[in-house]
Parts: structure tokens; C-alpha cells; sequence
């Protein structure tokens, strides 16, 4: 279970609830463009610790065959991931433009 | 069974949401939830967490989350807890996440009150120290020294010239039935107190500090260092109060150097060696009460 992005993202006026209630999780955009720079993991070196998940602000790094894997839609490249990987398995690396 | 990061829940409740990044609010928040599970319903004030969680159509928690008042965050977990309880639902918990404005300054009476009646909820208060939402203005648990938008650092006042409420005591001193002090920076630590508070009956009220980037002055990668450090320093502590008595958590042997500790965030980097010194004697002060009046 999580957000996710849906298909219909735009909304004229009339469909806007005018109670405050909608349905939950629902995403219309990512946060990918933030990002000048971003993780990458080296798939050798990561031993599945889960720390880089655990310390996620946003949630994007699951963990996959004792691997961890990075959602590059919701990323927002903070580093926090690779500042908290003991085994030095990720680096930051640049966004092309 | 305590909560780690391998048996914490894989599904992810608090997702795309559109915080700085590196927010330490958002990790509390997301991590809170994860632990909580789906049957959570969360309240949220204004402030940072409202603010970049419902945008409409942009809507980031997958649990029931609904927008409060600003100073009416347990006011509501009040009516949620009781509607739900009329209704016979009885799987579920209600959770409030309020920032520290939101706790210390205007929502201190909903508190003051939801815990004065031991109202069935859970009340987290992410504490980034000022008022981020609307630009970095002083709250009252904004710490001295700090340079905010309304405390700023000039030649003759060196930003906030009060103390931080010591709000983890005022909970307590309603005689609470549990409340708990937390860093984003150790998170099984705070994952478990959230775990434990889940499972007791009557008003809960966890403390747990959580960096904002934008509002401290620090590098977005450094959330979870900086907020490591304030317990290494002593600025801050593990603690826990339940049946009327206070527990240390971690008592630690030796302090970090709470100079390099400020010096390394933009909103103390003003401080004299004279201020420095104020700061960690009020520091030594708090920590001797500490270690002669709680339990370790
Ligand atoms: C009654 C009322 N007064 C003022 C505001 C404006 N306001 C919105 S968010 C906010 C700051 C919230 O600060 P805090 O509770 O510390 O949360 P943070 O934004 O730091 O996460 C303020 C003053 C409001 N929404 N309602
Ligand atoms: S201003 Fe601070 S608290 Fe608000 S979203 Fe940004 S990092 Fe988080
Ligand atoms: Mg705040």
C-alpha cells in the first residue's frame, strides 16, 4: 500500500470536492525535478542493511533481493541515503540536464 | 518484539509528499505511520506537514488524514477518537502530528485539555524549532540563541534571547499516562516509543525533535547527523515518563562539543564564545537534575 500516481491529474472547478474529503494516496505529479543530483547504488557493495530506508524522509528506497532500490519518480537526491550508508554503496551523482 | 528496520511495515503511508528535501518533519511523519499501520488516523494542523501532504488533487497519505485547525490538533483527536468509538470501531488510533508552534504556543490548551480529560490518543509533536511553514519565526520552543525571521542576530541581541519550553515536562506534569522524548536521529528508539505508546490507554504525548534544513541552516544531506548530535552534545535527551516517574534512556558518558555541534547550523553560527558558554552551562545545569532525580 502506498500513494500512488493516477491517470486523471487535472480537475475543472465543478469536480473539486466541496467537502474537505477525497480519496487517499492520490497522486498527480512527482517530485523527480527537484533533483540536481542524484543517488545511485552500487549493487556489489549494498549488503541490504536497510539503513538508507529506514532514514528516507520520503520514502522512495525499498528494499528488493536484500537490495536496496531507489523510486527516481518521488526522489527528491537529498543524500541523507548516502551520508547514512556505513559501507559507502552510494554516491551521488549529477543529474544530466 | 521491538520494532527495527526489518520488521517494520514495507507499505508507505506518507508518500510524493512535497516537503524540502532532507525534511526531518517528513521522516517523522513518514516513519510514525509506517509503525502505526493503516488504521491510523492522522490530524494535521497547519504548518509544514499539512502544508505539503494535501495539495489538492495531490493528496499524500494513504491512511485517513485530515487537516486541523492550527491550535485544534488534540481537540480534534478528541472527536475522532470519540466518533469512532460511537460508531464501534474499535481497530484504529488516532494521531496527531503537530509542529512545535503548533504544540507549545497555540495548541497548548487543546493538549492541556485532551490530556486533563486522558483522551484515548496520541499526540506527536515534530519539533524543528520554529515556525517553518510561514518563514522561520520564533515559537516558544525555539532554542536561545537560534536566529529566526523574528529573532534576529544583531550587534547587541544575538538572535532568541529564551529558553526552549520544556514541553516534554509540561505533559508530564499533568500526570500523563506516558509521554516520551525522540530524535529523528536515532529512529528505533522513536519507532518504539511510538510502538509502545500505540498499546496504552488514555493521552500519549511523544516529543521528537526533527531538523528542517531550510530553517536550521544546515546541508539537506545532514538531517539525521545533526539530529545524532544534539543528544551526543546534550541539548537534548532520551526520556520517557509513565506512572508518574521520569526515565533516562541514554545517559552519555561523555558530551559531544556542543560548539561544533551549533557552529555547523547557519541559525547559531552568530553565537559568541560567551553565548556558547551560557548554552552549555544551562546544559551541565539541566543534565545534574537529570541524573540525580531520574530513573536510568
Ligand atoms: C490560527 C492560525 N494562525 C496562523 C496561521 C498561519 N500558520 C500556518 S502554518 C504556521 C506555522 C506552523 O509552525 P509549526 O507549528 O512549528 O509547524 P512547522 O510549519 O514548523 O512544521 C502558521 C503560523 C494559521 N494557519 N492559523
Ligand atoms: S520548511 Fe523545514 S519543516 Fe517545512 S517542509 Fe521544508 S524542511 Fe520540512
Ligand atoms: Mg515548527
Amino acid at each position: 500500500m502506498k500513494p500512488y500516481l493516477r491517470e486523471k491529474t487535472s480537475f475543472s472547478f465543478a469536480e473539486v470536492p466541496s467537502d474537505t474529503s477525497f480519496e487517499a494516496g492520490y497522486l498527480v505529479s512527482k517530485n523527480a525535478g527537484w533533483r540536481s543530483i542524484r543517488p545511485v547504488i552500487d549493487i556489489e557493495k549494498c549488503v541490504g542493511c536497510m539503513q538508507c530506508y529506514l532514514y528516507c524522509p520520503d520514502g522512495v528506497i525499498s528494499i528488493e533481493n536484500n537490495k536496496a532500490v531507489i523510486d527516481y519518480d518521488f526522489c527528491k537526491g537529498c543524500g541523507i541515503c548516502k551520508k547514512i550508508c556505513k559501507i559507502n554503496a552510494i554516491e551521488m551523482e549529477a543529474e544530466k540536464k | 518484539m521491538s520494532v527495527t528496520a526489518n520488521n517494520l511495515c514495507r507499505d508507505e503511508f506518507f508518500y510524493g509528499h512535497k516537503a524540502c528535501a532532507g525534511c526531518g518533519g517528513s521522516l517523522a511523519v513518514r516513519n510514525a505511520l509506517k509503525v502505526l499501520g493503516k488504521n491510523a488516523v492522522a490530524v494535521l494542523p497547519a504548518g509544514c506537514m499539512s502544508a505539503v501532504g494535501f495539495n489538492f488533487p495531490q493528496l499524500c497519505f494513504a491512511n485517513n488524514a485530515i487537516i486541523s485547525t492550527f491550535a485544534g490538533t488534540a481537540s480534534m483527536l478528541t472527536g475522532i477518537e470519540a466518533g469512532f468509538r460511537a460508531r464501534g470501531i474499535k481497530d484504529f488510533t488516532a494521531v496527531g502530528f503537530a509542529g512545535d508552534g503548533g504544540t507549545a504556543d497555540i495548541g497548548i490548551q487543546a493538549l492541556s485539555g485532551a490530556i486533563d480529560r486522558n483522551d484515548n490518543i496520541l499526540y506527536i509533536c515534530y519539533d524543528n524549532e520554529a515556525y517553518m511553514n510561514t518563514g522561520i519565526q520564533k515559537s516558544g520552543l525555539t532554542p536561545f540563541g537560534a536566529k529566526t525571521t523574528t529573532t534576529p542576530a544583531g550587534k547587541n541581541i544575538h538572535g532568541n534571547i529564551r529558553p526552549k519550553k520544556n514541553m516534554f515536562e509540561i505533559a508530564a506534569a499533568h500526570n500523563i499516562p506516558y509521554a516520551a522524548t525522540a530524535t529523528v536521529g536515532y529512529m528505533t528508539d522513536f519507532l518504539n516509543k511510538v510502538e509502545k505508546a500505540s498499546k496504552i490507554k488514555g493521552t500519549k504525548y511523544i516529543h521528537v525533535i526533527a531538523p528542517c534544513p531550510t530553517g536550521w541552516g544546515i546541508p539537506v544531506s545532514d538531517t539525521v547527523e545533526i539530529s545524532r548530535e544534539i543528544v551526543d552534545c546534550g541539548l537534548w535527551y532520551l526520556a520517557e515518563y509513565e506512572n508518574g516517574e521520569f526515565t533516562l534512556d541514554h545517559d552519555p558518558k561523555e558530551f559531544t562539543s556542543v560548539s561544533d555541534h551549533l557552529k555547523k547550523q547557519g541559525r547559531f553560527r552568530h553565537l559568541t564564545d560567551e553565548d556558547i558558554q551560557i548554552i552549555i552551562q544551562s546544559r551541565d545545569a539541566k543534565w545534574e537534575k537529570i541524573r540525580r532525580d531520574w530513573r536510568k
